[in-house]
């Protein structure tokens, strides 16, 4: 209860939004937010915040969702993998304000989940998923992407 | 033009071929070892061949700066320890490029062997050429070799457990289950298994 009254005394109103903009999930969740229908393109990144070249590719991401209406970007961190708490990826969000869909997995053997998500998918990350809405077709990519890298695999898709 | 013709129609057979077949993305389990050499922290190159008197290997892939080769170093140090003598001792393989992930430069693994007190070799994969042999994709990637009669054969590919958080939180350990598996000329319960990691650092093509 100490605590608790002291998180929310000394808590900045900005770290409480990364928090809501930041949803912990579980596995039907995350299967749930990718496989749902939408008439746009959806990309799903897999990061965390120890990952120096998910951080890198970070803004290619941004700044594709903030300006083409059609394509829905969702961030998955896989930081509770390692670290079960999900604060360090709230400041994360906080400092570089992040401006995409956040969800956090809460999952615990990687192994009997990774298959579920992406069979092609080593576990590795960067990983990104590319998603035709409307179709369901997707591209999948393990690796870090670059300038122009996010736009040729939608066309793919398209 | 007989012949021109033979040769073209060769020549697209080959690409037909060539682009019918998988791309092979180095090994899976049962598949042979190649050997392969590589330079050792305490500057002695270090081949797979030298191990021809040993059960088999732990080939590790691994490194200094990712964040699970940090939680797993332990583990791994404690999996040479129990099982070096039993016939299966860990090489550990540092295969990123330093250009891009400075901390994994020869001196860092140097600084890091000599800190953590590797009682087993840390071979440096500097021009990535075994980790690509292997499929290498994470640190740390696990391939459990097994020796049949001088001849290494993959018989497991993955993580060292189920639980990187914390090594009190493993239920499955899936290198120990698959050695002792082998030692006693058993299958391995699972041979292939994924986790999460830091991708290789490849050096830019």
């Amino acid at each position: 209860m100490k605590k608790l009254l002291l998180t929310a005394f000394f808590a900045i109103p900005s770290l409480l939004f990364a928090q809501q903009q930041a949803e912990i999930v579980k596995l039907k969740q995350l299967q749930e937010h990718i496989n749902r229908k939408t008439d746009n393109i959806k990309i799903i990144n897999f990061w965390a915040t120890w990952c120096a070249p998910c951080i890198k590719e970070m803004p290619y991401f941004e700044k594709i969702g903030a300006e083409r209406k059609d394509v829905d970007v969702t961030f998955v961190s896989l930081d509770l993998d390692l670290n079960p708490k999900p604060e360090v990826v709230y400041r994360f969000i906080e400092r570089k304000k992040i401006q995409s869909k956040v969800l956090i997995l809460d999952e615990k053997d990687p192994n009997s989940w990774i298959n579920q998500i992406e069979k092609g998918w080593s576990g590795a990350i960067p990983a990104t998923i590319i998603i035709n809405g409307k179709t369901g077709q997707r591209k999948f990519v393990e690796k870090e992407l670059h300038e122009g890298d996010l736009e040729k695999l939608i066309s793919e898709i398209l | 033009m007989k012949t021109m013709m033979k040769t073209l129609f060769a020549a697209i057979a080959c690409v037909l071929f060539v682009a019918a077949s998988p791309l092979k993305n180095g090994y899976e389990v049962g598949d042979a070892v190649a050997d392969f050499k590589l330079k050792n922290v305490t500057g002695k190159m270090v081949s797979l061949s030298d191990y021809a008197s040993s059960k088999g290997v732990i080939v590790i892939f691994d490194c200094n700066t990712c964040p699970y080769s940090k939680a797993y170093n332990d583990r791994i140090i404690e999996l040479n320890k129990k099982y070096a003598s039993q016939g299966f001792p860990v090489v550990a393989i540092q295969p990123n490029d330093p250009a891009i992930s400075p901390g994994d430069s020869f001196d860092e693994m140097v600084k890091l062997a000599e800190k953590k007190k590797y009682d087993f070799p840390y071979l440096f994969d500097e021009t990535q050429s075994v980790a690509r042999a292997f499929g290498a994709t994470n640190t740390p990637h696990v391939f459990l070799l097994k020796n049949n009669g001088g001849k290494f054969s993959v018989a497991y590919i993955g993580a060292i457990d189920d639980a990187p958080r914390d090594a009190a939180g493993v239920n499955k350990k899936y290198v120990e289950e698959a050695i002792n598996a082998l030692l006693n000329a058993q299958d391995v319960p699972s041979n292939k298994t994924k986790a999460i990691g830091c991708t290789i650092k490849w050096k830019n093509a």
